[in-house]
This record gives structure tokens, sequence and C-alpha cells, in this order.
């Protein structure tokens, strides 16, 4: 059917071209492999990637993430008035940068999926040579950007994750986490719960289908059931649904007299809504007044839902009415930068730009290797949640962790949150080995 | 552009390896000659390039082209985790698997044409997608996606601690860290990543062409033009079409493989109607019905789905520095609305310029380019003809 028309001449042309053209790239490929490290810096900065939702269910909290981080890099250069750098100790810290080289930083956008925060991620890695890479939001996309920096041979420094897989059996050696975790909200809200509601209780879930809403509907069920609760039923959501009616109907005949809602953002903002407008909380169940719980609160998410949290017990990792010193002076810089109080989500990546940058000071480089030493079971204060420790084993944060209540009377438009109970640490701290999981080698390898 | 001659298309095979190859160098100056960019044009542009033998052929709108890109990496992340992080034995049974389901949805839904087949696609692939985001989990691991993990010790066989990988335990591969997919010990991400995805990306632009240029080809294309009067004439068009439904099929899951290949992760969110629409837009703005069209309009989406999104006030601050300070302001507040979390609108604008003024694609743009090239040529020839004569 066709003819050959291609002759010698033209083939060895041909050839030519494309042997040239395969060769050519190689040529660069080389010399950027010599390097000790991924990326190591070389010129007068140091660039770090900042990766969080900037659309999708999740975005109110990546806008706050993303002020966070720009601040914390402000103050790590020296400008501005200085924020948590001037309380946190053990610090070496000098504001001038980090190991003197002026912070410059690159964002991106994960859309709250786990693809685009993949092809963000590499985005930085690969073109824009960042040694680092924070953000979250949802602890699907920080498992799965994890993984990367894993293999990619980088620090990744999770921001706003709260399921329990990130530090349990999807931990990896390069990976931190400064934010609680599902468990620990479990085992700080169980004995409050029971104090509040007793403990004949039927518990009905209504659980956003991924990573973070499997592992705390786990651990939710298992500490209320610890207390003698009994759990009816559980229905997973899907994320980002908008519209949970469909799932809020039967749980009104259900026979259950608490809602537990394991969504987070915009999704818990519209669940808790729709459960109200229903008249959940108006009913009576069994003898008792039915009630909600939203395991993980958040300001901005209490901003969002209005009326309907009033009341509502959940968990925090921080809050801004805290009345430490480094809190203070946080939220007194913050303000001061944005005209608001910053969120948990805020702190927590604030937290983690500032310790990944002490953790290349104390190593003296940015090399994944030294940070990694330099991180593993520091101790340190003065962050806004007390006296704090990485734990080596599984590189999560153990330190104490606050049960909040929908504030009734709020005063400001801020004040939406009143803090019931601070647990100390000792009493959310487990084993590392019950989530199964390896760390695996450090990856210091040039990329 | 190209004649129509056995000649024209070798020409033009030959400029199109070139260029592939020479990716990396010629985006550099756009910001583009980074790996995973690069990886990503050539990914989608294999799909677009499968997409166009349906669409662009047979004229048939298929809306739900995602699912088989879904199905693909699944399957192939599902082989890393069973078999071997080779990559070859993952993608023959991606391809395989894709073209499987491509009979299935195309059985059905080709009994319909024109917007009921597009619905029909369209359902299909809603189900599909819901069916990996929430009901077969076990499989697919919902939103979280599917990983591949470190081996499990002997004996687990649970999937959530560890992987098994048959063949690599076989052949006594020992793994370090995070398991890397490869190409016999070659890695697969970054540069080589690229250069395997290039690769099938000029295999996928030959066969398309020699589609094309044959006499299935012209079946599709008279398909296109009237249907009703192969029908009177005594053809049964059914097996064509079915037959281009099944090969786009599987170029959509040799794409999704690839996506896997160079990232060992599946999503849910691969399989959405978003990206079934994403694949008609990239064949329409590049031009449908063309050989290099939907690998242009492929490029350019993903171009500004990366590129775009990542400027910020910074950056245009940056850029507009030059100009006074009032002034600096007002242009970066305005172009500051097009880019970053705007892109969708920038790319909203350029679809409906491409499609108001171009019908037919960034390729009639080009074509009209080359014309008016010619055309002056053509004019200046006369003229010297003219004054010799």
């Amino acid at each position: 059917m066709s003819k050959k028309l291609i002759n010698r001449r033209e083939l060895i042309r041909n050839a030519a071209i494309g042997g040239a053209a395969l060769a050519a790239p190689l040529h660069f490929v080389r010399d950027a492999h010599a390097e000790a490290y991924c990326n190591m810096p070389t010129g007068k900065t140091v660039t770090l990637g900042f990766n969080v939702p900037q659309s999708g269910p999740y975005a109110d909290e990546g806008a706050d993430e993303l002020r966070a981080f720009k601040l914390a890099v402000k103050h790590l250069n020296g400008e501005g008035d200085g924020g948590m750098l001037n309380t946190f100790k053990p610090s070496s810290l000098k504001g001038n940068g980090i190991l003197g080289k002026k912070v410059v930083f690159v964002t991106g956008d994960t859309q709250t999926k786990s693809d685009a925060a993949r092809a963000s991620a590499k985005r930085m890695i690969e073109k824009d040579g960042v040694v680092m890479i924070s953000g979250g939001s949802s602890s699907g996309v920080a498992i799965a950007v994890q993984g990367l920096c894993q293999e990619a041979g980088i620090i990744f420094m999770a921001g706003l994750t709260h399921s329990n897989d990130t530090t349990g059996k999807d931990k990896k050696r390069n990976g931190f986490r400064h934010f609680f975790n599902a468990y620990m909200s479990g085992a700080a809200l169980a004995p409050v719960l029971e104090k509040a509601y007793g403990k004949d209780r039927k518990a009905y879930h209504l659980t956003a289908d991924y990573t973070w809403g499997w592992t705390q509907e786990e651990s939710m069920k298992k500490f209320t059931e610890q207390i003698g609760w009994k759990t009816v039923k559980t229905v997973r959501t899907p994320v980002g649904a908008g519209d949970f009616s469909q799932y809020i109907t039967p749980v009104l005949n259900s026979g259950a007299d608490v809602l537990i809602l394991n969504h987070y953002g915009k999704d818990m903002i519209n669940s808790i809504t729709q459960a109200v407008q229903f008249g959940l909380r108006d009913k009576v169940v069994n003898g008792k007044k039915f009630e909600i719980v939203v395991p993980l609160f958040s300001r901005l998410m209490a901003q969002g839902a209005g009326d309907a949290i009033k009341g509502v017990y959940g968990s925090t990792n921080w809050n801004w009415q805290l009345q430490d010193a480094a809190s203070k002076a946080f939220v007194k810089s913050f303000g001061k930068e944005y005209g608001q109080p910053p969120s948990m989500a805020a702190q927590t990546c604030y937290v983690q730009t500032l310790l990944y940058a002490n953790a290349c000071e104390m190593a003296g480089t940015f090399s994944p290797a030294g940070v990694v030493k330099a991180l593993e079971g520091f101790k340190f204060d003065g962050l806004g949640n007390g006296p704090t420790e990485y734990r080596a084993a599984d590189h999560q944060c153990f330190k104490d962790v606050l049960v909040v209540r929908g504030n009734e009377k709020p005063k400001s438009k801020f004040d939406l949150l009143e803090v019931v109970e601070i647990t100390p640490r000792a009493k959310v701290e487990y084993d590392p080995k019950i989530f199964g999981g390896e760390l695996g080698p450090v990856n210091a390898k040039p990329c | 552009m190209f004649a129509k001659t056995a000649r024209g298309d070798w020409l033009l095979f030959a400029i199109f390896t070139a260029v592939v190859l020479a990716a990396p160098i010629l985006f550099a100056p756009i910001g583009a000659g980074y790996p995973d960019l690069l990886q990503k044009f050539a990914i989608y542009g294999l799909f677009a390039i499968g997409f166009n033998i349906l669409f662009g052929l047979t004229g048939y709108l298929s809306f739900g082209h995602a699912a088989f890109l879904g199905v693909g990496s699944y399957a192939t992340v599902w082989m890393f985790k069973l078999l071997s992080m080779n990559v070859l034995p993952a993608v023959v049974v991606s391809v395989v698997l894709a073209g499987l389901f491509a009979l299935l949805i195309g059985y059905v839904s080709l009994r319909r044409s024109g917007i009921y087949f597009s619905i029909l696609t369209l359902a299909f692939a809603e189900m599909s997608y819901k069916l990996a985001y929430s009901v077969l989990t076990p499989i697919t691991n919902g939103e979280t996606g599917l990983q591949v993990r470190n081996l499990a010790k002997a004996g687990v066989v649970n999937f959530q601690h560890g992987d098994l990988r048959i063949l690599d335990r076989a052949f006594g591969v020992v793994e370090h860290g995070v398991p890397m997919s490869n190409l016999f010990g070659i890695k697969m991400s970054g540069w080589p990543g690229f250069y395997f995805c290039a690769a099938a990306l000029i295999i996928g632009f030959f066969i398309a062409m020699r589609i094309s240029r044959s006499s299935f080809g012209m079946m599709l294309r008279a398909i296109k033009s009237n249907q009703n009067r192969l029908n009177y004439t005594g053809v049964n068009t059914r097996p064509y079409l079915l037959a281009a439904f099944v090969i786009s099929g599987m170029y959509a899951g040799m794409a999704g493989a690839l996506l896997a290949v160079t990232d060992p992760l599946a999503g849910a969110e691969r399989m959405q109607w978003t990206a079934s629409g994403e694949v008609v837009l990239m064949t329409i703005m590049g031009g449908a019905g063309t050989l290099l069209g939907p690998v242009l309009g492929a490029s350019v989406i993903k171009y500004f789905e990366n590129i775009f999104s990542a400027i910020n006030e910074n950056v245009l601050h940056q850029v507009f520095s030059w100009l006074p300070q009032g002034v600096q302001d007002v242009v970066v507040s305005i172009l500051s609305l097009f880019v970053g979390e705007g892109w969708h609108l920038t790319l909203g604008l350029l679809f409906m310029l491409i499609v108001i003024f171009l019908p037919g694609g960034l390729m009639e743009g080009l074509g009209r380019i080359v014309s008016l090239f010619k055309r002056g040529k053509a004019a200046s020839d006369a003229a010297q003809n003219g004054q010799e004569a």
C-alpha cells in the first residue's frame, strides 16, 4: 500500500539529526548531577516550595497556610517583628536566612488532588530546585507528596494533615509532621465527651472517604467504644460532595443520638449546616438530646458554619486565644500583617518552616541526611504548643492536645472556639508500632 | 502544510521525531524544559492522538475517554504491585486491559450515534469514576490513590502493608527505600522517563499516521462524511467504528500507563469527566482530524496548567519592575486575574478565540501562516518572472 520513498541519503541524514538531538540534552543532564544531594543550593538564596490547596474543598485552609509560609519566610530573613523566632528555644536561627542564604519560595496549587499535587511538587523539584516542600490540608495529598519527596531526595515538612497514616503506615524517613493526628484527637476527646454526654450513647459516623476520614473514624470508634458508646453505623461520603442531605436523612431514623462528623473544610461546613437545618440538634432520641461531634475542628470552619457550631465539641492543634508568650507573639505579628488571627493550619505551617530552618542551622547543611538527623528526637518549646518532641521512631510531634467547643456567646467574629481542656501529652501518646509501616533509609542522593 | 504524499508523511514524521527528541532544549526558553512537564506533553499528546483517531476521523465524540486513562493507570500500578517494577509487563497489560474495556463500552455505546453516543460514553466514564472513587476502594484505594509499597515480608498478603512483586522476587531484585519503576534498571522518572514517553509518542504518532493514510482510515473518514450513504451501499460500518474505538481506547490506556510509569500513583480523579473534557479541548484546540494538532493542543493546555498557574503577583511585580510604581500596581492587579488561580480564565479565552477565528484549531492557524508565506513567495516569483519576460 505504501511505497518506500525514503532513500539511503535521507535515512542517514535523518538518523544524524535524530542522534544529535538525542545526545544533546544528556549533556545538560550530566552537568546537573555535579552536586552532593538533590537541589543543593549553590547561589546566595535557598528555595522552599509551598504546595497548598488554592482551589477545592480545603481552599480556605490553603490560603491561610500560604499566609503563614510567607510570614515565616519574612521572619527567617530578618524582616518584620520576628514572631515566634523570639520565643523559640533551643533555637539556632539568626534571622539572616538559612545558613546565611536568603530564603525565597515558590508556590503551587494542589487542587486537593493527589495528581495535581504531585505535578506541582515535581515542578518545584525539577524546575525551581527546592530543597524542602511543605503544605498539605488533605492527608491524601500529604501522603502522595511525602512519597514523592522521599523518592526525589528532598525534605517534606507536612502541613495540615491529620490522618494516622501520614506518620503511620505511610511514614517516610524524609517526611516530618508537626500536626497532631486522629488517634490523639480520639484519645483527648473521649473523656470530655464522656463527662458531657454520658456513657450510654449511640453514635452515627459520616466519614470523608479517604485516608484521613478512614483513620479518624477508626480512632473515634475505638475511643468512644472504650467509654461504652455504641456505634450504630458508619457511612462514607465522597470528598467535596457539596450536598449531604442524602446522607443526613437516614441519621434521623437510625436510633443514634450522636452524629460524629469526620469531615473537614467546606465539607464539614456543609454537612453540619445541613444537619442543623434538618433539625438534628433539636431532636430528643432515647430520652437524650441529640448531639453533634466534630473531631477535627478549626476556627476557619467555625467561621464558615456560623451558628451551627455553637456548643459542638471537637479537638484542635492550636488556637489563637492561647495565652502563652509564643502564641501571643505569633498572633500579634500575623494580625499586623493580615488583619486577622491565624488558624491552626497557619500555625502548623509557620512552625514547620521554622523547624526546618533551625534543623538546617543545627546540621550546618541543607542535605536531607543532616536535616533528618537534627530533627529526629528534637525537643523544643516556645512555638505555641508548649514542650514538644519530634519522636524519632515515626517523625510525629508529641505535645498537648486542645479540646474545644463552639462558643455560645462569641465576643468577636474570630472568638468562635473556647478551649475546654488541654489534654497532656502523656494521655495521647502511643506505641509507634501499632500502625505498622517503616521509615526506611534517608534519601540524600543527588536527583 | 505537508503534501499528502508518502514523501510528505516521512518528512513530517522525521521533523516530528526530531522536535520531540530535542524538546528538552527547544522548550527550555519558555520555562517548560523540565522532565515532568515534558513527560506530560508526551503522555497527553499520545492520549489526544488516540482520541483523534475516533473523533477526528469518524466524528464520533466520546466524552468518556478518561475512563480508559484511569484503567491504564490502575492496571499499571497493580502490575507494579503484583509482578515487577519493570515497566514493560505493566505497560503491555494496561494497553490490553484498556482495549478490552473499550471493546465492552464501545460495543454498547456505538449502537447510537451523535449526542446519544456522547452521553452514553459520558455515563460509562462517570460510572467508572464513581466505582473507583467509592465502591471499588479495595482495588483503587479511593480518594487516597493507589500506591506501590515496599515488598511485603514473606507470607504477608495484606496489600495495605506490602506488595508481592512475584517476578522481582523470583529474580532476586533488592529494593532500597521507595520502589522505583524502571526499565531493566534504568529509572523511569526524570529524563529517562521522558525519553520513554517520547518513544511511545513517536511510535503512537507513526501508527496514527499509517492508520490515517490507510484504506481503513479512508473508511473512517467516509463514516464521518456520510454514514447513511455507506449503509445504503451495503457497508456495515459498526466493525470499523468499534475498531477505531478500541484503538483509541488502547492509546488512552497507554497514556494512563505512562502516567503511572513516570509516577507510580493512580488516583480516581484521572477518570473524572473533567479529564474526559480536557482531551476533547486538546483535540479541538489543536485541530481535530489533523495529525499534529492533538499533540499541539495537549502541550498548550498542559503548559497553561503548569506554568501559568504557578505565576503569582510577586513574579508579575518582578517582570514589570521597570514600570513606575502606580502603573505597575495597576498592570499587575489586572494581569494577576489571568495567572495563578486564574489560568482557567486565560485558557478559556484562548479556547474561545481559537474556536471563533480558527475553527480548524492551531493547525489551521499554522496552515494560514504557511500559505501566507507561500502566497507572498509565489507573488514575488510571479513578479520576477514578469520582469524577466
